[in-house]
């Protein structure tokens, strides 16, 4: 039998060496946007995890970027580690957080759990903020190194930004073969009934503590990129009001579609850049477009293209019916 | 203990606020599930229009402030049901519940470019000055707010309890398909909850911008206080808010005192951490079904 190759496995491919090469004329700033774009779909894929395959509300993901954040920029500022090492730790304490974050939402469901993990999310930036000896405060960090990996300098933006893009495609691959894993079914039938799935022998504990540790390993993943790539850090970008716009990415994008974090990050991140040349704006805009496209389409915009595909399938379908008709009735008067 | 005296009536006062705001959040989840996001920014818009309007239309104060009222009462009163809980109900909480977060952006960006991202002088309804109880220097103006606030929640809990309008109110709240075969125009209603809603939301708007100022980003602490209060109180009832509130106020300000100033937010979080893990009801409310 021969498998069907999965589309979001060609989108990868065929997309991966187009932004290789597309942005090779930009200027810095058009680079850091790109970058900043995959950061935080990567940031946007973990919280799909957790939200759209295992349908578990978190109101924290940009409080693990954070966390990702900070653990890079000390590390690789104040301690001299290496920056591979640096994001594996990254990844790891945010896991290891994750997975204590996650015991509430054994628990307790639907808001109760989005506020617990509000609560947290606000404590990590109060933490951020207060704690200068750690942070830095409000002052936070500058001068974050950007790394030299196997003898390559980074510290330029094309080279980073393909950097940044090597790290998306193989975070992309990972989270595709964990989906299609075992494991992924077992976070969609957490998702779509937790008794029936637990009844089949899903052990529920374990894979809700998963889902929210990898959703939050990819924050942590995301964060130790978005350090180096700003090159300064504060609290200010990992307050409640940035997870909000995290959770927003997830669901606009499209949550429980694989490219969803990608649609939903390039409209969340990318197009408030290309609206602040309009004005001190940008964000009104935005705020008005999620909403209105969030009242047409509340499964964001992946669900209406596949809604719109299914409309096609359908009249395809019908056309087919209507044109067979004749000789099936003709078949039947015989 | 003088200090100590001064915390507790400034935490009553600001935990009146707090308890408008809950109880307008908890009028609302009752009638039609819905979980405001927004209901910080809620509280904080009221205030910056009324400046907006003294400032750009060269209004009274007086005259600003109705106007504000009135604006805020038909866009985020009627208008947020009409335009945003309406067609998105149908979908689901969730859905709707992200909406309002994308709404909250909607209206502290709005504040911020749309009047000043400074912080500004509100003028203070009430009296100012102090007065020595018992040794302390105590703020009127708390006592005011707090006197204030309460004479409003006294009102709503008689018009809810004791007019025929309240009653059929709850009656929907309650179970809207009987109050509807009883020949209650269940709509109506609830479009009568979302506008106390954001009437308790003016009004509390009134009182706390000139404590803490009028500034765009007030919305995030006031929201998160009255989550606290709703979710501590009882998810599910009016006198619930309220008792939470009043916990919310108290604690926030005597942490800051005593605890740290820094960490005067993440007190009440911890309370709600605890609430939500070993008491998800609530101090007063009732335990609700978990749906499968």
């Amino acid at each position: 039998m021969i498998r069907r190759l999965d589309p979001n496995l060609v989108v990868i491919a065929i997309a991966a060496p187009l932004l290789w090469f597309i942005p090779v004329g930009f200027k810095a700033y058009g680079l850091y946007v790109v970058s900043l774009w995959l950061v935080m779909a990567i940031a946007a894929m973990g919280l799909n995890l957790t939200l759209g395959y295992a349908g578990l509300k978190s109101l924290a993901q940009a409080a693990f970027v954070g966390i990702g954040a900070y653990t890079t920029a000390i590390l690789t500022k104040n301690h001299g580690v290496a920056w591979p090492v640096a994001f594996l730790v990254s990844g790891a304490l945010s896991f290891g957080v994750g997975v204590v974050l996650g015991f509430p939402a054994l628990r307790v469901k639907f808001h109760h759990l989005a506020f617990v993990t509000l609560a947290f999310a606000m404590f990590v930036f109060l933490v951020a903020r207060n704690e200068e000896w750690l942070t830095g405060g409000v002052y936070g960090f500058s001068n974050i190194p950007r790394p030299v990996i196997f003898g390559l300098d980074l510290s330029r933006a094309l080279p980073f930004y393909r950097f940044v893009l090597v790290v998306t495609v193989g975070l992309s691959l990972a989270m595709w073969w964990l989906l299609r894993s075992p494991w992924g079914r077992a976070f969609q039938a957490l998702r779509e009934n937790w008794m029936r799935a637990a009844s089949l022998g899903v052990d529920i504990r374990t894979y809700t503590l998963l889902a929210f540790a990898i959703g939050s390993a990819w924050g942590g993943f995301a964060g130790a990129l978005y350090a180096p790539l700003v090159e300064f850090i504060d609290p200010a970008p990992f307050a409640i009001s940035a997870s909000f716009v995290m959770l927003l990415t997830v669901v606009v994008g499209g949550s429980g579609f694989f490219l969803g974090p990608f649609v939903g990050a390039f409209l969340s991140f990318v197009l408030p850049e290309l609206l602040r040349a309009t004005g001190g704006w940008y964000l009104l805009v935005y705020a008005s477009v999620v909403l209105i496209l969030l009242v047409f389409s509340p499964t964001g915009i992946l669900g209406l293209v596949e809604r719109a595909r299914e409309h096609v399938a359908q009249r395809r379908a019908a056309e087919m019916r209507a044109a067979a008709r004749p000789m099936l009735e003709g078949s039947e008067a015989r | 203990m003088d200090q100590f005296l001064q915390l507790l009536v400034a935490g009553l006062a600001t935990g009146a606020i707090y308890a408008l705001a809950a109880i307008g959040f908890t009028l609302v989840w009752q009638t039609s599930q819905t979980i405001n996001f927004a209901q910080g920014e809620f509280v904080m818009l009221p205030a910056i229009l009324a400046l907006a309007a003294r400032d750009l239309l060269h209004l009274p104060f007086w005259a600003a402030a109705m106007l504000a009222t009135a604006v805020f009462l038909l866009l985020f009163g009627v208008g947020f049901k009409r335009f945003l809980v309406d067609p998105m109900l149908k979908h689901g909480v969730l859905p709707l519940a992200i909406a309002t977060m994308a709404l909250s952006i909607l209206m502290k960006e709005g504040a911020k470019d749309g009047y000043s991202a400074q912080a500004a002088q509100f003028p203070s309804m009430v009296p100012e000055g102090t007065f020595s109880l018992l040794g302390a220097a105590v703020s009127l103006r708390d006592v005011a707010v707090f006197v204030v606030a309460i004479a409003a929640i006294v009102a709503l809990q008689l018009f809810v309890t004791r007019t025929r309008l309240g009653r059929t109110m709850q009656a929907t709240a309650q179970n809207p398909t009987v109050a509807r075969i009883l020949g209650v125009r269940v709509e109506r209603m609830i479009l009568l909850t979302f506008l106390i809603n954001a009437g308790l939301a003016v009004f509390a708007s009134y009182l706390i911008s000139p404590i803490y100022l009028a500034k765009f980003s007030n919305g995030e602490v006031i929201g998160l206080s009255a989550f606290i209060a709703a979710i501590v109180g009882g998810f599910n009832q009016v006198r619930g808010a309220l008792a939470g509130g009043f916990i919310v106020g108290l604690v926030d300000n005597l942490a800051a005192a005593y605890v740290s100033s820094g960490y005067r937010t993440a007190v009440p979080l911890g309370l709600l951490v605890v609430f939500i893990l070993f008491k998800p009801e609530g101090l007063l409310g009732r335990r609700e079904e978990r749906t499968v």
